[in-house]
């Protein structure tokens, strides 16, 4: 090859870097492929998917009880708040098969017959280093379940339990939206949402010490 | 298109920033935090309702009322009961960590014998039934009739009573509590007042405290409400005054400390009694007899050289003790884990009877014996020392119960001897301990948490009490309660008992009281006490100081043992969070620690920290030297309560090869009364 065949050569090749080709390319490959693994296969990676042991109608057991929520999730002689019901409420009514529905009947049959406590998965459960007290909030505050649980006494099924491989704790905690964004109060309970809304309804004096919000008010 | 190395540093330079526009680092971080914040591994109790049960503690016979919260079906924290008469909210250390008891692994799961092949101790076991057991059990007994024993902390309450039926249906009077300070208390009160009587103190009401050894903050009485008297005398400003040999926490912490040559805490009580007649400050009548011996040979010069206390202090304290208007004296070395002669006893009792404060408010009462169990059908009593110390060999059978007599009493390898000639043993003991290990069998109780059990009579209240443990968990293993398994065992002998179970047994006993009895957990009754005679009459045959054992010429030191509120001295030993407590002048590391004066370390060339081996006519052990001011020149002070050998598997480490058990160098010193009065033993030293 000659002098001058090597500098058209060169040429050439610096054309197509001028123009943009590789690098750049392959930076935009790079990004998209992070992209895509981090919003689309991390998220769901992370999450493990189980079934709730049977489907659950909210909605048809609202229109059935008198006092709302409250009726199955109630508060105890002392304050503390039952949280999911056991057999013991359930046995009230579903003693025997009432309806028609399948699930019904595995409730009656596989737990309510055999005394069995059902292994619901809980999907609003804090990590074990929260304090947090429903009386404070509904009794006291007033506050409104859907607030922080959202319209779930109107859902007709349970949706699959998103279990977080890493920490063992509800996907609900840190709510759908992978990136934390959230459009209503209940999409996220993150500390930084109870802190949102302290700082919102000016809740300073929750530690009796201080007279500020404190670290060991939720962190006993 | 070429690809080159600038391509592959392009694409993960894109894939990183790709990765930080995406919420995967930020996700991760925070998951992972909040994983480390709660290792999977950390038991959290399970959620759920939570309520509280309260019963009585009977890890120490100070009766403290417990609160023990439970989440549905676990105990998850044991608290002092608010308002109970006699430790109203307060709990110890021991008390506190009770549910390491129960769910710990030191218990007795299933009963167990030992194996045919195996000798005693060795750790050899066979599971084998219920049915099996007790019927085994039954036929021995059978076999040894009147030859059989019985050994319990207590001989009050329903469950003793019922080993006292059964030993009364074979024909046998040998039933045997373990000694301490109560054999001295009782023995005392009834020469005095003349009926069976426990000793109990008014400790809230007193203004003035001369205490002759008791270990006020190193569990005393009911450890519990004795603390809370202590609080309650600095703040109303009652003088607290301490004699002992040794600077205990309550010697430290009381208003006056008078260091008294050991064992001579007798001599000292009847030199202040001396004053107290001579100078007429006595506000109550003795008898003349007692009147007599005192006045003559108690002089204060005398007994200044006998306890080294000198005369002007002697009289000091006797004329505050009486310008005081409700003084107390007390006595019962450290916890009163030990007996105390009964001229001791005695001579404290004059002093409080000197001042009129017999079975008065801020007094010494004698709180008459609970008799609430009226079918029992008794007539056993026998003593440790005929039993298990004397020559008498011909013991068939020992059922040992609530006791540890291989760990707690005095000279281990005496009693090993004296267990070795008896051919059966039952435990019946919740726990591997040393004498459940060297049993035949063992019939686990429940533990003190799942069990039903009258517990009458704290220590040292002054007023009649009982109180009701009851269960607070269902059973984690298959234990059976003892009283069930007695009855059981009774039956099948055909002894005449009215009830089929424990429970009915105990509902039956309190008959109408019962429902009251459930609601409250405690029981008083009122009692009028008689009016004091003053009578006192001290054995003169032993008016001397206790002759302890060993040669002063090849023992040239006294060995005294001291009890530690942070060391139970339970049959059980410690668990975890009470041994991760203890001083490291106590427990260094693995090694116990002997209290020396520098003065007698010197002469022994043995510095601070240094290995010796301390020998007495009873055992040696290696020991760490602690030097310490507050213990007198030849005499060495060594913890008691350490030394527990655990039988279960896996060893485990909070107790196991913890120091050495005090027990095993010390002896006995009888007094005429029947009493082991030993406050020591002779003992040497050398470096090791
Ligand atoms: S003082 Fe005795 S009875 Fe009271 S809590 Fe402690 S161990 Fe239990």
């Amino acid at each position: 090859m000659g002098t001058e065949e090597k500098q058209i050569k060169h040429a050439a090749d610096h054309a197509a870097e001028g123009a943009g080709g590789g690098p750049i390319l392959f930076f935009i490959i790079g990004l998209a492929i992070a992209l895509g693994i981090g919003w689309i296969a991390f998220p769901k990676a992370l999450y493990s998917q189980k079934q709730q042991p049977f489907d659950f109608s909210h909605s048809l057991h609202n229109g059935l009880v008198d006092n709302g929520c409250e009726s199955c999730h109630f508060f105890r002689e002392d304050g503390s708040y039952a949280g999911v019901p056991k057999l013991a409420q359930c046995i009230g009514c579903h003693e025997d098969v009432q309806g028609s529905t399948p699930e019904e009947k595995v409730f009656v049959e596989e737990y309510v017959k055999k005394g069995k406590e059902v292994p619901w998965l809980i999907y609003s459960r804090q990590p074990d280093c929260v304090f947090f007290s429903h009386a404070a909030h509904v009794k006291v505050a007033k506050m409104k379940c859907e607030e922080c649980h959202g319209p779930i006494g109107e859902s007709k099924n349970l949706k699959p339990y998103e279990q977080n491989r890493i920490t063992g704790y509800s996907r609900d905690i840190w709510g759908q939206n992978i990136a934390g964004i959230k459009t209503h109060t209940y999409d996220r309970m993150k500390m930084d949402d109870c802190a949102d809304c302290h700082k919102e309804r000016g809740v300073k004096a929750s530690s009796v010490q201080t007279e500020r919000d404190a670290c060991f008010v939720c962190h006993k | 298109m070429k690809i080159d190395r600038r391509s592959f540093l392009s694409l993960g330079v894109g894939f990183g920033a790709g990765i930080a526009l995406s919420p995967l680092p930020w996700k991760l971080t925070d998951d992972s935090s909040i994983w480390t914040q709660m290792w999977p591994w950390t038991p959290v109790p399970e959620r759920g309702e939570s309520r509280y049960v309260n019963s009585v503690c009977t890890l120490c016979p100070g009766g403290c009322g417990i609160s023990v919260r439970k989440v549905e079906d676990r105990a998850v924290k044991i608290e002092g009961q608010k308002g109970h008469p006699v430790s109203n909210g307060g709990i110890c250390l021991l008390g506190l960590s009770g549910l390491q008891l129960l769910y710990g692994p030191y218990r007795v799961k299933y009963p167990m014998k030992r194996r045919e092949d195996a000798k005693r101790g060795q750790g050899k076991w066979q599971k084998i039934s219920w049915d099996e057991a007790m019927s085994e059990v039954a036929k021995k007994l059978g076999d040894a009739k009147d030859k059989t024993a019985c050994i319990m902390d207590s001989d009050k309450g329903t469950v003793p009573q019922l080993f006292k039926t059964l030993l009364t249906g074979l024909g046998s009077p040998n039933f045997m509590r373990t000694p301490s300070v109560e054999d001295s208390f009782e023995l005392a009160l009834l020469k005095t007042c003349g009926y069976p009587a426990s000793a109990g103190f008014d400790l809230e009401n007193a203004d003035f405290v001369l205490s002759f050894g008791a270990g006020l903050l190193e569990g005393w009485g009911a450890p519990v409400r004795t603390f809370k008297a202590n609080s309650l005398w600095k703040d109303k400003k009652v003088p607290v005054i301490q004699i002992e040999p040794r600077l205990s926490n309550t010697a430290a912490k009381s208003d006056k400390w008078i260091p008294v040559n050991p064992g001579t805490e007798s001599e000292l009580a009847l030199g202040i009694a001396h004053v107290l007649i001579k100078e007429g400050l006595a506000k109550a009548e003795v008898s003349d007899s007692f009147k007599k011996i005192v006045s003559e040979g108690y002089a204060p010069d005398t007994v200044a050289r006998i306890t080294g206390v000198e005369a002007g202090v002697i009289v000091g304290l006797a004329k505050s003790f009486a310008a005081a208007s409700k003084p107390l004296a007390l006595c019962g070395r450290g916890k009163g884990a030990t007996p105390i002669s009964l001229n001791e006893t005695l001579a404290v009792y004059a002093l409080n009877a000197l001042m009129g404060n017999i079975n008065q408010e801020g007094g010494l009462f004698a709180v008459p014996q609970p008799d609430y169990i009226k079918w029992a059908k008794t007539n056993s009593n026998a003593s440790v020392s005929k039993l298990l110390y004397g020559k008498d060999a011909s013991l068939k059978a020992l059922l040992v119960a609530n006791a540890n007599p291989l760990y707690s009493l005095p000279d281990t390898q005496a009693v090993k001897t004296a267990l070795d000639k008896i051919p059966f043993i039952v435990s019946f003991s919740s726990y591997m301990d040393e004498t459940a290990q060297y049993a035949d069998i063992i019939l686990p109780n429940h533990c003190y948490l799942e069990r039903y059990e009258d517990v009458p009579a704290p220590a040292g209240y002054h007023k009649p009490l009982i109180g009701l443990s009851r269960p607070v968990v269902k059973p984690q293993f298959n234990t059976k309660h003892t009283g069930d398994v007695v009855i059981a065992i009774a039956k099948a002998m055909g002894a005449e008992l009215p009830y089929d179970s424990y429970e009915t047994c105990l509902k039956e006993t309190f008959g109408d009281t019962w429902e009251a009895f459930q609601k409250d957990g405690v029981l008083t009754a009122d009692f009028t006490p008689p009016a004091p005679s003053g009578k006192i009459e001290l054995n003169e045959t032993s008016l001397k100081p206790v002759a302890l054992e060993g040669e002063s010429s090849a023992f040239p030191l006294v060995l005294v043992p001291f009890d530690s509120m942070r060391l139970s001295g339970s049959s059980i030993g410690e668990p975890p969070f009470v041994i991760k407590t203890v001083d490291d002048t106590i427990l260094f590391k693995n090694d116990i620690c002997i209290e020396i004066n520098p003065k007698t370390a010197q002469s022994y060339n043995l510095s601070d920290g240094k290995y010796a081996r301390l020998t007495t006519p009873k055992g040696s052990a290696k020991v760490r030297v602690h030097l310490y001011e507050g213990i007198m020149p030849g005499v060495i002070a060594m913890p008691r309560g350490l030394g527990h050998t655990p039988g279960f598997t896996g060893n485990d480490k909070y107790l196991a090869g913890k120091g050495v058990n005090v027990n095993e160098l010390m002896g006995s010193a009888e007094c005429p009364d029947g009493l082991n009065a030993a406050y020591g033993i002779r003992a040497k030293l050398e470096r090791a």
